[in-house]
Protein backbone atom coordinates (compact mmCIF):
# COMPACT_ATOMS: atom_id res chain seq x y z
CA UNK A 1 0.00 0.00 0.00
CA UNK A 2 1.19 3.47 -0.81
CA UNK A 3 -0.84 5.55 1.56
CA UNK A 4 -1.32 3.24 4.51
CA UNK A 5 1.22 1.62 6.77
CA UNK A 6 -0.35 -0.79 9.25
CA UNK A 7 1.61 -0.90 12.50
CA UNK A 8 -0.77 -3.19 14.37
CA UNK A 9 -2.74 -6.04 12.81
CA UNK A 10 -5.99 -7.59 13.88
CA UNK A 11 -4.91 -8.36 17.45
CA UNK A 12 -8.37 -8.34 18.95
CA UNK A 13 -9.69 -11.15 16.78
CA UNK A 14 -6.49 -13.16 17.14
CA UNK A 15 -6.64 -12.84 20.89
CA UNK A 16 -10.32 -13.75 21.14
CA UNK A 17 -9.49 -17.41 20.56
CA UNK A 18 -7.19 -17.71 23.58
CA UNK A 19 -9.04 -15.51 25.94
CA UNK A 20 -8.99 -15.50 29.65
CA UNK A 21 -6.34 -17.87 31.04
CA UNK A 22 -5.74 -15.28 33.77
CA UNK A 23 -2.03 -16.01 34.17
CA UNK A 24 -1.00 -12.48 33.26
CA UNK A 25 0.05 -9.75 35.63
CA UNK A 26 -2.58 -7.68 37.38
CA UNK A 27 -2.25 -4.29 35.75
CA UNK A 28 -2.47 -2.25 38.91
CA UNK A 29 0.35 -4.18 40.56
CA UNK A 30 2.90 -3.29 37.92
CA UNK A 31 3.80 0.32 38.45
CA UNK A 32 0.81 2.49 38.84
CA UNK A 33 -1.46 1.62 41.75
CA UNK A 34 -3.71 4.52 40.81
CA UNK A 35 -4.65 4.04 37.20
CA UNK A 36 -5.64 1.18 35.02
CA UNK A 37 -3.73 0.57 31.83
CA UNK A 38 -3.90 -2.84 30.29
CA UNK A 39 -2.53 -2.13 26.85
CA UNK A 40 1.06 -2.49 27.99
CA UNK A 41 0.49 -5.82 29.68
CA UNK A 42 2.03 -8.89 28.19
CA UNK A 43 0.00 -11.98 27.44
CA UNK A 44 1.49 -15.03 29.15
CA UNK A 45 0.43 -17.48 26.48
CA UNK B 1 -15.61 2.56 15.47
CA UNK B 2 -12.52 4.33 14.16
CA UNK B 3 -10.55 6.98 16.03
CA UNK B 4 -8.50 9.36 13.91
CA UNK B 5 -5.90 11.70 15.34
CA UNK B 6 -2.79 13.56 14.28
CA UNK B 7 0.23 13.82 16.48
CA UNK B 8 3.96 14.39 16.16
CA UNK B 9 3.75 14.48 12.39
CA UNK B 10 1.76 11.25 11.99
CA UNK B 11 -1.85 10.84 10.88
CA UNK B 12 -3.22 7.76 12.60
CA UNK B 13 -6.42 5.72 12.46
CA UNK B 14 -7.25 3.20 15.19
CA UNK B 15 -9.84 0.59 14.31
CA UNK B 16 -11.24 -0.07 17.76
CA UNK B 17 -12.84 -3.50 17.30
CA UNK B 18 -9.96 -5.13 15.45
CA UNK B 19 -7.17 -3.36 17.31
CA UNK B 20 -5.57 -2.39 14.00
CA UNK B 21 -3.54 0.79 13.91
CA UNK B 22 -2.83 2.47 10.57
CA UNK B 23 -0.46 5.31 9.87
CA UNK B 24 -1.77 7.15 6.82
CA UNK B 25 -0.84 9.68 4.21
CA UNK B 26 -3.10 12.72 4.31
CA UNK B 27 -5.61 11.75 1.56
CA UNK B 28 -6.25 8.32 3.09
CA UNK B 29 -6.42 9.88 6.55
CA UNK B 30 -8.96 12.50 5.55
CA UNK B 31 -11.07 9.93 3.76
CA UNK B 32 -10.95 7.60 6.77
CA UNK B 33 -11.92 10.50 9.00
CA UNK B 34 -14.92 11.19 6.78
CA UNK B 35 -16.01 7.54 6.83
CA UNK B 36 -15.53 7.33 10.60
CA UNK B 37 -18.42 9.80 10.86
CA UNK B 38 -20.51 8.97 7.80
CA UNK B 39 -19.88 5.21 7.63
CA UNK B 40 -17.85 3.46 4.97
CA UNK B 41 -19.25 3.76 1.46
CA UNK B 42 -18.80 0.39 -0.21
CA UNK B 43 -20.02 1.53 -3.59
CA UNK B 44 -17.13 3.79 -4.40
CA UNK B 45 -15.77 7.24 -3.84
CA UNK B 46 -18.64 9.71 -3.55
CA UNK B 47 -18.66 13.40 -4.43
CA UNK B 48 -19.52 14.15 -0.81
CA UNK B 49 -16.47 12.27 0.44
CA UNK B 50 -14.27 14.08 -2.05
CA UNK B 51 -15.72 17.43 -1.03
CA UNK B 52 -14.91 16.64 2.61
CA UNK B 53 -11.32 15.89 1.63
CA UNK B 54 -10.97 19.08 -0.43
CA UNK B 55 -7.48 19.92 -1.56
CA UNK B 56 -6.43 16.50 -2.80
CA UNK B 57 -6.50 15.31 -6.39
CA UNK B 58 -9.14 12.80 -7.54
CA UNK B 59 -6.30 10.42 -8.36
CA UNK B 60 -4.88 10.57 -4.84
CA UNK B 61 -8.31 10.07 -3.29
CA UNK B 62 -9.14 7.18 -5.59
CA UNK B 63 -5.90 5.51 -4.63
CA UNK B 64 -6.70 6.14 -0.97
CA UNK B 65 -10.20 4.73 -1.43
CA UNK B 66 -8.88 1.50 -2.93
CA UNK B 67 -6.51 1.01 0.00
CA UNK B 68 -9.21 1.76 2.57
CA UNK B 69 -11.53 -0.70 0.80
CA UNK B 70 -8.83 -3.35 0.93
CA UNK B 71 -8.52 -2.82 4.69
CA UNK B 72 -12.30 -2.91 5.06
CA UNK B 73 -12.55 -6.17 3.09
CA UNK B 74 -9.76 -7.64 5.21
CA UNK B 75 -11.49 -6.83 8.53
CA UNK B 76 -8.90 -4.23 9.37
CA UNK B 77 -10.92 -1.04 9.21
CA UNK B 78 -14.52 -0.18 10.10
CA UNK B 79 -14.96 -3.58 11.74
CA UNK B 80 -18.06 -4.33 13.77
CA UNK B 81 -18.27 -4.78 17.51
CA UNK B 82 -18.35 -8.52 18.17
CA UNK B 83 -17.40 -8.33 21.85
CA UNK B 84 -20.70 -7.21 23.25
CA UNK B 85 -21.90 -10.81 23.23
CA UNK B 86 -18.77 -12.03 25.00
CA UNK B 87 -19.34 -9.35 27.62
CA UNK B 88 -23.02 -10.25 28.06
CA UNK B 89 -22.04 -13.79 28.92
CA UNK B 90 -19.34 -12.61 31.23
CA UNK B 91 -19.30 -14.98 34.12
CA UNK B 92 -16.01 -14.20 35.67
CA UNK B 93 -15.87 -15.92 39.01
CA UNK B 94 -13.89 -14.86 42.04
CA UNK B 95 -10.52 -16.44 41.38
CA UNK B 96 -7.97 -14.49 43.36
CA UNK B 97 -4.56 -14.36 41.71
CA UNK B 98 -3.10 -11.19 43.14
CA UNK B 99 -2.88 -9.71 46.60
CA UNK B 100 -1.86 -6.33 47.81
CA UNK B 101 -0.51 -7.14 51.21
CA UNK B 102 -0.63 -4.14 53.53
CA UNK B 103 2.17 -5.22 55.81
CA UNK B 104 2.36 -1.80 57.44
CA UNK B 105 -0.40 0.69 58.04
CA UNK B 106 2.16 3.20 59.09
CA UNK B 107 4.68 5.31 57.27
CA UNK B 108 7.87 7.25 57.88
CA UNK B 109 6.79 9.94 55.43
CA UNK B 110 3.83 12.31 55.52
CA UNK B 111 3.25 12.87 51.82
CA UNK B 112 0.59 15.51 51.43
CA UNK B 113 -1.36 13.73 48.71
CA UNK B 114 -1.32 10.27 50.29
CA UNK B 115 -4.54 8.41 49.48
CA UNK B 116 -3.78 6.13 52.41
CA UNK B 117 -4.04 8.98 54.92
CA UNK B 118 -0.30 8.87 55.59
CA UNK B 119 -0.30 5.13 55.87
CA UNK B 120 -3.12 4.23 58.21
CA UNK B 121 -6.02 4.38 55.71
CA UNK B 122 -8.08 6.37 58.16
CA UNK B 123 -7.84 3.62 60.77
CA UNK B 124 -5.32 2.80 63.43
CA UNK B 125 -1.64 2.50 62.72
CA UNK B 126 -0.26 -1.00 62.86
CA UNK B 127 1.94 -3.69 61.37
CA UNK B 128 0.79 -6.98 59.95
CA UNK B 129 1.75 -10.00 62.03
CA UNK B 130 3.52 -12.95 60.41
CA UNK B 131 0.53 -15.10 61.32
CA UNK B 132 -1.79 -12.81 59.35
CA UNK B 133 0.63 -12.65 56.40
CA UNK B 134 0.84 -16.45 56.30
CA UNK B 135 -2.95 -16.66 56.43
CA UNK B 136 -3.06 -14.30 53.46
CA UNK B 137 -0.75 -16.63 51.51
CA UNK B 138 -3.00 -19.57 52.43
CA UNK B 139 -6.04 -17.53 51.38
CA UNK B 140 -4.69 -16.73 47.94
CA UNK B 141 -3.57 -20.30 47.33
CA UNK B 142 -6.99 -21.59 48.34
CA UNK B 143 -8.86 -19.07 46.20
CA UNK B 144 -6.67 -19.13 43.11
CA UNK B 145 -8.24 -22.29 41.61
CA UNK B 146 -6.05 -23.50 38.75
CA UNK B 147 -4.17 -20.20 38.28
CA UNK B 148 -0.51 -20.94 38.68
CA UNK B 149 1.00 -17.46 38.74
CA UNK B 150 0.17 -15.54 41.90
CA UNK B 151 1.30 -12.00 42.59
CA UNK B 152 1.84 -10.51 45.99
CA UNK B 153 2.77 -6.85 46.37
CA UNK B 154 4.14 -5.82 49.72
CA UNK B 155 2.53 -2.48 50.26
CA UNK B 156 1.77 0.00 52.97
CA UNK B 157 2.15 2.57 54.36
CA UNK B 158 5.78 1.74 54.13
CA UNK B 159 6.44 -2.01 53.94
CA UNK B 160 10.08 -1.71 54.98
CA UNK B 161 8.82 -0.82 58.47
CA UNK B 162 7.88 -4.49 58.71
CA UNK B 163 10.60 -6.13 56.68
CA UNK B 164 11.10 -9.17 58.92
CA UNK B 165 7.52 -10.15 58.18
CA UNK B 166 8.13 -9.54 54.47
CA UNK B 167 11.11 -11.93 54.53
CA UNK B 168 9.33 -14.63 56.47
CA UNK B 169 6.25 -14.33 54.26
CA UNK B 170 8.35 -14.87 51.16
CA UNK B 171 9.97 -17.89 52.77
CA UNK B 172 6.59 -19.34 53.71
CA UNK B 173 5.14 -18.74 50.25
CA UNK B 174 8.13 -20.43 48.63
CA UNK B 175 7.49 -23.54 50.74
CA UNK B 176 3.79 -23.50 49.97
CA UNK B 177 4.15 -22.93 46.22
CA UNK B 178 5.96 -26.25 45.88
CA UNK B 179 3.17 -28.06 47.68
CA UNK B 180 0.39 -26.48 45.63
CA UNK B 181 2.04 -26.07 42.22
CA UNK B 182 1.94 -22.29 42.31
CA UNK B 183 4.45 -19.68 41.25
CA UNK B 184 4.58 -16.63 43.50
CA UNK B 185 5.80 -13.37 42.04
CA UNK B 186 6.63 -10.78 44.64
CA UNK B 187 6.84 -7.05 44.29
CA UNK B 188 7.36 -4.28 46.80
CA UNK B 189 6.46 -0.59 46.77
CA UNK B 190 8.70 1.58 48.94
CA UNK B 191 9.69 5.16 49.65
CA UNK B 192 13.27 3.92 50.06
CA UNK B 193 14.15 5.61 53.34
CA UNK B 194 14.88 2.32 55.10
CA UNK B 195 16.35 0.55 52.11
CA UNK B 196 19.83 -0.73 53.00
CA UNK B 197 22.17 -3.20 51.29
CA UNK B 198 20.85 -6.18 53.20
CA UNK B 199 17.22 -5.49 52.34
CA UNK B 200 18.15 -4.76 48.75
CA UNK B 201 19.99 -8.06 48.43
CA UNK B 202 16.92 -9.89 49.68
CA UNK B 203 14.61 -7.97 47.37
CA UNK B 204 16.85 -8.57 44.35
CA UNK B 205 16.97 -12.25 45.09
CA UNK B 206 13.26 -12.68 45.66
CA UNK B 207 11.20 -10.01 43.98
CA UNK B 208 10.42 -9.55 40.33
CA UNK B 209 9.67 -5.85 40.62
CA UNK B 210 10.34 -3.01 42.99
CA UNK B 211 8.47 0.27 42.81
CA UNK B 212 10.43 3.22 44.17
CA UNK B 213 8.56 6.38 45.09
CA UNK B 214 10.07 9.67 43.95
CA UNK B 215 8.31 12.56 42.25
CA UNK B 216 11.08 14.08 40.16
CA UNK B 217 12.95 17.34 40.71
CA UNK B 218 14.13 18.00 44.26
CA UNK B 219 11.88 21.00 44.80
CA UNK B 220 8.86 19.10 43.49
CA UNK B 221 9.55 15.93 45.46
CA UNK B 222 10.40 17.77 48.67
CA UNK B 223 7.37 20.00 48.59
CA UNK B 224 5.11 17.00 49.01
CA UNK B 225 7.14 13.99 50.09
CA UNK B 226 8.20 15.05 53.57
CA UNK B 227 8.83 13.40 56.91
CA UNK B 228 7.23 14.41 60.22
CA UNK B 229 9.75 17.25 60.50
CA UNK B 230 8.75 18.51 57.04
CA UNK B 231 12.08 17.49 55.55
CA UNK B 232 11.92 16.19 52.00
CA UNK B 233 13.11 12.71 51.02
CA UNK B 234 14.98 13.55 47.79
CA UNK B 235 18.59 13.79 48.99
CA UNK B 236 18.37 10.57 50.92
CA UNK B 237 16.64 8.42 48.35
CA UNK B 238 18.24 9.42 45.05
CA UNK B 239 21.57 7.64 45.63
CA UNK B 240 19.75 4.64 47.09
CA UNK B 241 17.42 4.37 44.12
CA UNK B 242 20.29 4.75 41.66
CA UNK B 243 21.97 1.85 43.38
CA UNK B 244 18.79 -0.22 43.19
CA UNK B 245 18.41 0.49 39.48
CA UNK B 246 21.98 -0.53 38.71
CA UNK B 247 21.83 -3.59 40.93
CA UNK B 248 18.83 -4.79 38.89
CA UNK B 249 20.58 -4.05 35.59
CA UNK B 250 18.19 -1.18 34.90
CA UNK B 251 15.27 -3.56 34.57
CA UNK B 252 12.40 -4.93 36.64
CA UNK B 253 11.95 -1.82 38.72
CA UNK B 254 10.13 1.49 38.41
CA UNK B 255 10.83 4.87 39.86
CA UNK B 256 7.28 5.96 40.39
CA UNK B 257 6.18 9.52 40.88
CA UNK B 258 2.98 11.45 41.25
CA UNK B 259 2.38 14.79 39.62
CA UNK B 260 -0.04 17.28 41.05
CA UNK B 261 -1.36 20.75 40.26
CA UNK B 262 1.95 22.01 41.71
CA UNK B 263 3.87 20.61 38.74
CA UNK B 264 1.77 20.60 35.63
CA UNK B 265 5.14 20.83 33.85
CA UNK B 266 5.72 17.25 34.97
CA UNK B 267 7.59 16.32 31.77
CA UNK B 268 10.52 18.09 33.41
CA UNK B 269 10.22 15.68 36.33
CA UNK B 270 10.13 12.64 34.10
CA UNK B 271 13.18 13.91 32.21
CA UNK B 272 14.91 14.75 35.47
CA UNK B 273 14.49 11.14 36.56
CA UNK B 274 15.83 10.03 33.19
CA UNK B 275 18.79 12.40 33.63
CA UNK B 276 19.49 10.79 36.99
CA UNK B 277 20.04 7.57 35.04
CA UNK B 278 16.73 5.82 35.60
CA UNK B 279 15.50 3.78 32.65
CA UNK B 280 12.14 2.60 34.00
CA UNK B 281 9.93 5.52 34.91
CA UNK B 282 6.29 5.89 35.85
CA UNK B 283 4.88 9.29 36.78
CA UNK B 284 1.16 9.42 37.32
CA UNK B 285 -1.49 12.07 37.85
CA UNK B 286 -2.52 12.56 41.45
CA UNK B 287 -5.99 11.37 42.33
CA UNK B 288 -7.44 13.70 44.92
CA UNK B 289 -10.69 15.45 45.84
CA UNK B 290 -11.15 18.64 43.82
CA UNK B 291 -11.09 20.84 46.93
CA UNK B 292 -7.41 20.06 47.64
CA UNK B 293 -5.10 22.75 46.30
CA UNK B 294 -2.78 20.13 44.75
CA UNK B 295 -5.68 18.31 43.04
CA UNK B 296 -5.94 18.32 39.26
CA UNK B 297 -8.91 20.28 37.91
CA UNK B 298 -10.85 19.98 34.67
CA UNK B 299 -9.38 23.27 33.51
CA UNK B 300 -5.89 21.67 33.69
CA UNK B 301 -6.66 18.99 31.12
CA UNK B 302 -5.39 20.92 28.09
CA UNK B 303 -2.16 21.87 29.85
CA UNK B 304 -1.56 18.28 30.96
CA UNK B 305 -2.29 16.90 27.49
CA UNK B 306 0.18 19.35 25.94
CA UNK B 307 2.73 18.29 28.54
CA UNK B 308 2.29 14.62 27.61
CA UNK B 309 2.91 15.58 24.00
CA UNK B 310 6.04 17.55 24.94
CA UNK B 311 7.25 14.51 26.82
CA UNK B 312 6.46 12.22 23.90
CA UNK B 313 8.52 14.40 21.57
CA UNK B 314 11.57 14.28 23.84
CA UNK B 315 10.97 10.58 24.47
CA UNK B 316 11.27 9.85 20.76
CA UNK B 317 14.33 12.08 20.43
CA UNK B 318 16.14 10.32 23.25
CA UNK B 319 15.25 6.87 21.92
CA UNK B 320 16.57 7.85 18.50
CA UNK B 321 19.77 9.17 20.04
CA UNK B 322 20.31 5.87 21.84
CA UNK B 323 19.65 7.46 25.21
CA UNK B 324 16.09 6.34 25.67
CA UNK B 325 14.11 5.28 28.71
CA UNK B 326 10.76 3.62 29.28
CA UNK B 327 7.82 5.66 30.48
CA UNK B 328 5.17 3.31 31.85
CA UNK B 329 2.21 5.06 30.26
CA UNK B 330 3.85 5.33 26.86
CA UNK B 331 4.50 1.61 26.66
CA UNK B 332 1.96 -0.22 24.58
CA UNK B 333 1.98 -3.69 23.14
CA UNK B 334 0.38 -3.49 19.72
CA UNK B 335 1.40 -6.95 18.53
CA UNK B 336 0.68 -9.30 21.38
CA UNK B 337 -1.21 -7.36 23.98
CA UNK B 338 -3.66 -8.65 26.50
CA UNK B 339 -6.50 -10.94 25.49
CA UNK B 340 -10.09 -9.87 24.99
CA UNK B 341 -11.20 -10.89 28.47
CA UNK B 342 -8.50 -8.74 30.03
CA UNK B 343 -9.26 -5.84 27.73
CA UNK B 344 -12.90 -6.06 28.73
CA UNK B 345 -12.44 -6.46 32.45
CA UNK B 346 -9.30 -4.53 33.34
CA UNK B 347 -7.62 -4.60 36.70
CA UNK B 348 -9.61 -7.42 38.25
CA UNK B 349 -10.22 -5.41 41.40
CA UNK B 350 -12.55 -7.22 43.79
CA UNK B 351 -12.42 -10.56 41.99
CA UNK B 352 -8.88 -11.39 40.83
CA UNK B 353 -7.10 -8.79 42.87
CA UNK B 354 -7.69 -8.00 46.53
CA UNK B 355 -6.04 -6.14 49.36
CA UNK B 356 -5.44 -7.44 52.88
CA UNK B 357 -5.01 -5.07 55.83
CA UNK B 358 -2.80 -5.68 58.90
CA UNK B 359 -5.94 -6.84 60.75
CA UNK B 360 -6.62 -9.44 58.07
CA UNK B 361 -9.60 -7.66 56.54
CA UNK B 362 -10.06 -8.12 52.82
CA UNK B 363 -11.00 -5.29 50.44
CA UNK B 364 -11.49 -5.21 46.65
CA UNK B 365 -8.19 -3.33 46.26
CA UNK B 366 -5.75 -1.17 48.18
CA UNK B 367 -7.72 1.97 47.38
CA UNK B 368 -10.83 0.60 49.09
CA UNK B 369 -8.92 -0.40 52.24
CA UNK B 370 -10.52 1.10 55.30
CA UNK B 371 -13.85 1.74 53.57
CA UNK B 372 -16.08 -0.52 55.68
CA UNK B 373 -18.85 -0.51 53.10
CA UNK B 374 -16.48 -2.30 50.75
CA UNK B 375 -15.02 -4.86 53.12
CA UNK B 376 -15.57 -8.18 51.37
CA UNK B 377 -14.35 -10.51 54.08
CA UNK B 378 -11.47 -11.42 56.35
CA UNK B 379 -8.79 -14.09 56.51
CA UNK B 380 -10.60 -16.08 59.19
CA UNK B 381 -13.90 -16.40 57.36
CA UNK B 382 -12.80 -15.86 53.76
CA UNK B 383 -15.01 -13.90 51.37
CA UNK B 384 -18.22 -13.12 53.23
CA UNK B 385 -19.77 -10.45 51.01
CA UNK B 386 -20.16 -12.54 47.89
CA UNK B 387 -22.78 -10.22 46.49
CA UNK B 388 -20.18 -7.47 46.34
CA UNK B 389 -17.44 -9.62 44.81
CA UNK B 390 -19.95 -10.84 42.21
CA UNK B 391 -20.70 -7.23 41.35
CA UNK B 392 -17.00 -6.51 40.85
CA UNK B 393 -16.56 -9.69 38.84
CA UNK B 394 -19.20 -8.81 36.31
CA UNK B 395 -18.03 -5.23 35.80
CA UNK B 396 -16.57 -4.68 32.36
CA UNK B 397 -16.44 -1.98 29.70
CA UNK B 398 -19.90 -2.92 28.45
CA UNK B 399 -21.51 -2.47 31.87
CA UNK B 400 -20.22 1.12 31.95
CA UNK B 401 -22.42 3.38 29.83
CA UNK B 402 -19.73 6.06 29.53
CA UNK B 403 -17.35 3.54 27.93
CA UNK B 404 -19.76 2.47 25.18
CA UNK B 405 -18.75 5.15 22.70
CA UNK B 406 -15.17 5.55 23.83
CA UNK B 407 -12.47 4.53 21.37
CA UNK B 408 -9.97 3.87 24.17
CA UNK B 409 -12.03 1.29 26.06
CA UNK B 410 -9.87 -1.68 25.07
CA UNK B 411 -6.69 0.12 26.10
CA UNK B 412 -7.81 1.16 29.57
CA UNK B 413 -10.53 -1.46 30.20
CA UNK B 414 -12.88 0.96 31.84
CA UNK B 415 -10.46 2.73 34.14
CA UNK B 416 -9.89 2.54 37.86
CA UNK B 417 -12.91 1.18 39.68
CA UNK B 418 -11.94 2.78 42.99
CA UNK B 419 -11.66 6.19 41.36
CA UNK B 420 -15.09 5.66 39.82
CA UNK B 421 -16.55 4.89 43.22
CA UNK B 422 -14.77 7.73 44.99
CA UNK B 423 -15.67 10.43 42.49
CA UNK B 424 -19.03 9.28 41.20
CA UNK B 425 -20.38 6.92 43.83
CA UNK B 426 -20.55 4.00 41.40
CA UNK B 427 -18.02 1.44 40.22
CA UNK B 428 -19.71 1.67 36.82
CA UNK B 429 -19.15 5.38 36.27
CA UNK B 430 -15.53 6.18 35.44
CA UNK B 431 -13.72 9.24 36.77
CA UNK B 432 -13.68 11.14 33.52
CA UNK B 433 -10.84 13.54 34.26
CA UNK B 434 -8.63 10.45 34.31
CA UNK B 435 -10.31 9.27 31.07
CA UNK B 436 -9.20 12.44 29.26
CA UNK B 437 -5.61 11.91 30.38
CA UNK B 438 -5.68 8.20 29.64
CA UNK B 439 -6.84 8.85 26.08
CA UNK B 440 -4.07 11.35 25.54
CA UNK B 441 -1.48 8.88 26.86
CA UNK B 442 -2.71 6.16 24.52
CA UNK B 443 -2.51 8.57 21.59
CA UNK B 444 1.04 9.50 22.62
CA UNK B 445 2.01 5.84 22.99
CA UNK B 446 0.73 5.03 19.51
CA UNK B 447 2.27 8.15 17.94
CA UNK B 448 5.59 7.09 19.49
CA UNK B 449 5.24 3.64 17.90
CA UNK B 450 4.51 5.33 14.57
CA UNK B 451 7.58 7.53 14.88
CA UNK B 452 10.09 4.90 15.95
Amino acid sequence: MKQVKTIAGNVMKTNASKAGCGECQTSCQSACKTSCTVANQKCEK
Amino acid sequence: MVHCFEMLGSSIAIDVYSGCVHVMEKPAYMLTKYYSEAGFEKDGLSEKAMAFCGGFSREALEEAYEEIKELYDGDMLFTEDCYQEIAKNFKKGTVVKALCLHVAHDCNLRCKYCFADEGDYGGKKGLMSLETAKAAIDFVIKNSASRRNIEVDFFGGEPLLNFDVVKETVKYAREQEKLHDKNFRFTITTNGLLLDDEKLAFINENMCNIVLSIDGRKEINDRVRVNVNKKGSYDKIVPVFQKVAESRNQDNYYVRGTFTRYNLDFAKDVLHLADLGFKQISVEPVVAPFEEDYALQYEDIDTICKEYETLAKEYIKRKQEGNGFNFFHFMIDLDQGPCVVKRLSGCGCGCEYMAVTPEGDIYPCHQFAGNEEFKVGNLNDGITNKELTAKFAKTNVYTKPDCANCWAKFYCSGGCVANAQNFNGSIEKPYDLACHLQKKRVECAIAIKAAL
